[in-house]
């Protein structure tokens, strides 16, 4: 799950990490009201869940109270990558000497935390690790011990030359391997972490990403979730403990298991056609998640055709056909529904499919290109 | 032969007690897996009823069970909460070979959980995999047996039903496997496909191998090359995702492709180029490698 700046930034303020003073508004009356209680100039920063907000236009340095009201009334309800800008950031502008990059990921390699600290920050760090991969230091921290004070001397080492910067920079490694590690982060990172003509350093941006299997232990991060810029359905989907990513395609995807998910979807395009979901039910024969697959599935006017791809492995495809028959039973679709069951007890299961009126088969190949086709027509 | 179950596993069934880990306990007993004690913390002293009036002794911790039964493996069915926890309980009481089915296992605290194993020379299967079936011989996990049949595949994936999907036409198409080992969706797993290739490798049963991969990460990649340089029998490759958009995790916590790093299309570019031939399609799987041995 991604943070918003002003929540990374809450818990960088929590960790101890100096952060520019910072208020959320929602109105443009509110951008002025706060701007006039920091005094001085102001930034005004759009709150969405995406990269490049600069480039978009959503970022701008307001002079006065009243300059702040104007950029806000221009970033509230701006389309950045799809997304509407609903909440701007109002922070003090600082001056900047130098800007470094630091953050922390979970390394798939490693299998451990790691460093990532650039001398050249305020940059697209993937475009460093491009163009001047040794610009950037990495450090790979044991998780039983944290990152040790040597470790964070070093980093800060790499990115100043002064005692005094390093001092306050190896402080802030080890507040941010804190925050990282207390909100069960997947990264974590400050860009750019600024030094200041006056000698003192601070991270003016915030960026965040929780591990989705950490939030049943963590009800105040839980509470930081943002749904207002995700399709509605992904929503409901996850409510109803479902996998569901919405595409653009018209061939309804309902599949066991994600793997075998993904695996359809590419036969879809293989055989022409164009997914319209990936939607993971995983591996249970209970019908009330099958209504609550299709009730999302069906809510996408575009959805042409619905597409059912389960493997029955340890689950009874029998249980599965009946779960299917009595779902179907109670909502109305209104439109074609095929289905494809293999595994154990597949003859049960594709009689009682036919019984019920529907076209069943065995094979995941021909399952498919009958949808496509059935998309294709309507 | 087959790689890392086989006869003589004993298995201790931690979680044995829970919804998940009775069912499959009984499962795994059904397909001939030695089932030698389960752990429930606070069961100690019961007994576990498995088929045919079999019964197995629950313990309330890893180090009872195993200096009582000496077993040498384990699997995983606990909430995630005390997944990470229950491998370092099987990892410290000396077992070699740990399987962790659980899903939705905080990554942060596998990677505390693997550093530990590694450093007590565990082999961790998983977390978020359906485990492993030798067939003919055991089946550690929630794989289902009826599909497999003994022959000289070896298979490996991260995936569970696209796992099935792709046994099922082996089977079906006459070619049985020395050992199918899946190996997990989540972002930092024990077993890597390498890991799995190199056992492979040991194995003179096994006459080909089909690795199912999917988009996030490099290990396929990484695998392709060690393919290359240390593999002289035929490897039939798949990747799922193709369409699947960036940036988005695609059920399983693994599978997202971050920047333009970990797309389908780079890794079967990887296994072109490693001499892995690339199915399109999951029935393709078996036809590549019937023409493979057939060849």
């Amino acid at each position: 799950m991604d943070l918003h700046e002003y929540q990374a930034k809450e818990i960088f303020r929590g960790a101890g990490i100096p952060v520019p003073p910072g208020k959320v508004a929602t109105t443009p009356e509110e951008a002025e009201a706060f701007a006039r209680e920091f005094g001085g100039m102001v930034v005004v920063k759009a709150q969405v869940h995406s990269g490049g907000r600069g480039k978009a236009g959503g970022v701008k340095l307001a002079k006065t109270p009243e300059e702040a009201r104007e950029h806000a009334g221009n970033i509230l309800g701006m389309d950045i990558k799809g997304l509407t800008v609903q909440k701007v950031l109002i922070t003090t502008a600082e001056d900047i000497a130098t800007e470094a990059y630091v953050g922390v990921l979970v390394d798939r390699n490693s299998q451990a935390p790691m460093f990532m600290v650039s001398a050249e920050g305020g940059v697209d760090i993937e475009e460093v690790a491009h163009t001047n991969p040794n610009a950037i230091r990495k450090l790979t921290v044991d998780p039983r011990y944290g990152l040790l004070p040597h470790q964070a001397y070093w980093l800060a080492n790499s990115l100043y030359d002064d005692p005094a910067l390093i001092r306050q920079a190896q402080k802030i490694m080890g507040q941010l391997y804190n925050a990282f590690i207390n909100a069960g982060a997947s990264m974590a990172e400050i860009n750019p972490l600024i030094t200041t003509p006056a000698g003192v350093v601070k991270a003016i941006d915030a960026k965040v990403s929780i591990d989705d299997n950490e939030l049943f232990r963590r009800p105040v991060i839980e509470g930081y979730r943002d749904t207002s810029g995700e399709p509605e359905a992904e929503t409901e989907a996850r409510d109803a403990d479902l996998t569901f990513i919405k595409l653009d395609g018209n061939v309804g995807c309902c599949v066991n298991g994600a793997g075998l998910a993904m695996a359809t979807m590419d036969l879809v395009k293989y055989y022409g056609g164009e997914p319209a979901n990936f939607l993971d039910i995983g591996g249970s024969s209970n019908p009330e998640k099958v209504v609550n697959a299709l009730k999302i599935i069906t809510a996408d006017p575009a959805v042409k055709v619905i597409l059912f791809n389960i493997f029955g492995g340890i689950t009874r495809t029998d249980d599965v056909a009946n779960g299917i028959v009595e779902a179907t039973r109670s909502i109305d679709i209104g439109v074609p529904i095929v289905i494809r069951l293999t595994g154990t007890n597949e003859e049960q299961a594709l009689e009682i499919l036919k019984n019920a009126g529907f076209e069943a088969y065995t094979s995941m190949d021909e399952v498919v290109s009958k949808a496509v086709e059935l998309a294709n027509q309507a | 032969m087959s790689i890392f179950i086989d006869e003589s596993t004993r298995l201790v069934v931690q979680g044995i007690t829970g919804r998940d880990g009775s069912f499959h306990a009984r499962q795994m007993m059904e397909y001939g897996t030695n089932v030698v004690a389960g752990v429930t913390p606070g069961k100690g002293g019961q007994t576990f009823e498995g088929p045919d009036g079999k019964a197995v002794p629950i313990f309330n911790a890893m180090d009872e069970a195993v200096a009582a039964t000496e077993a040498n493996a384990s699997v995983i069915y606990v909430p995630p909460a005390f997944a990470a926890g229950a491998v370092m309980e099987a990892s410290d009481a000396g077992i070699g070979f740990v399987v962790a089915i659980t899903e939705g296992v905080p990554v942060l605290d596998m990677a505390r959980a693997h550093a530990f194993a590694r450093d007590r020379g565990t082999r961790v299967l998983g977390p978020n995999c359906p485990g492993l079936i030798s067939p003919g011989k055991a089946k550690v996990g929630i794989l289902p047996g009826q599909i497999v049949a003994p022959g000289p595949v070896g298979l490996v994936s991260r995936s569970g039903t696209l796992t099935y999907e792709a046994v099922y036409h082996l089977t079906n198409a006459g070619l049985g496997q020395t050992t199918c080992v899946g190996i997990g969706g989540d972002p930092l797993i024990g077993t890597k496909f390498i890991d799995c290739l190199e056992a492979f490798k040991q194995d003179p049963d096994t006459r080909a191998i089909v690795m199912i991969g999917e988009i996030g990460g490099t290990d396929e990649q990484e695998a392709a090359e060690y393919v290359r340089a240390n593999l002289d029998i035929p490897v039939v490759g798949f990747i799922a995702g193709q369409t699947a958009p960036p940036g988005r995790r695609m059920g399983h916590a693994g599978a997202i492709i971050s920047g333009s790093a970990g797309t389908a299309a780079e890794k079967m570019e990887a296994f072109e180029a490693n001499g892995i031939q690339v199915a399109k399609r999951p029935i393709e799987i078996a036809e590549l490698v019937q023409a493979a041995l057939a060849g």
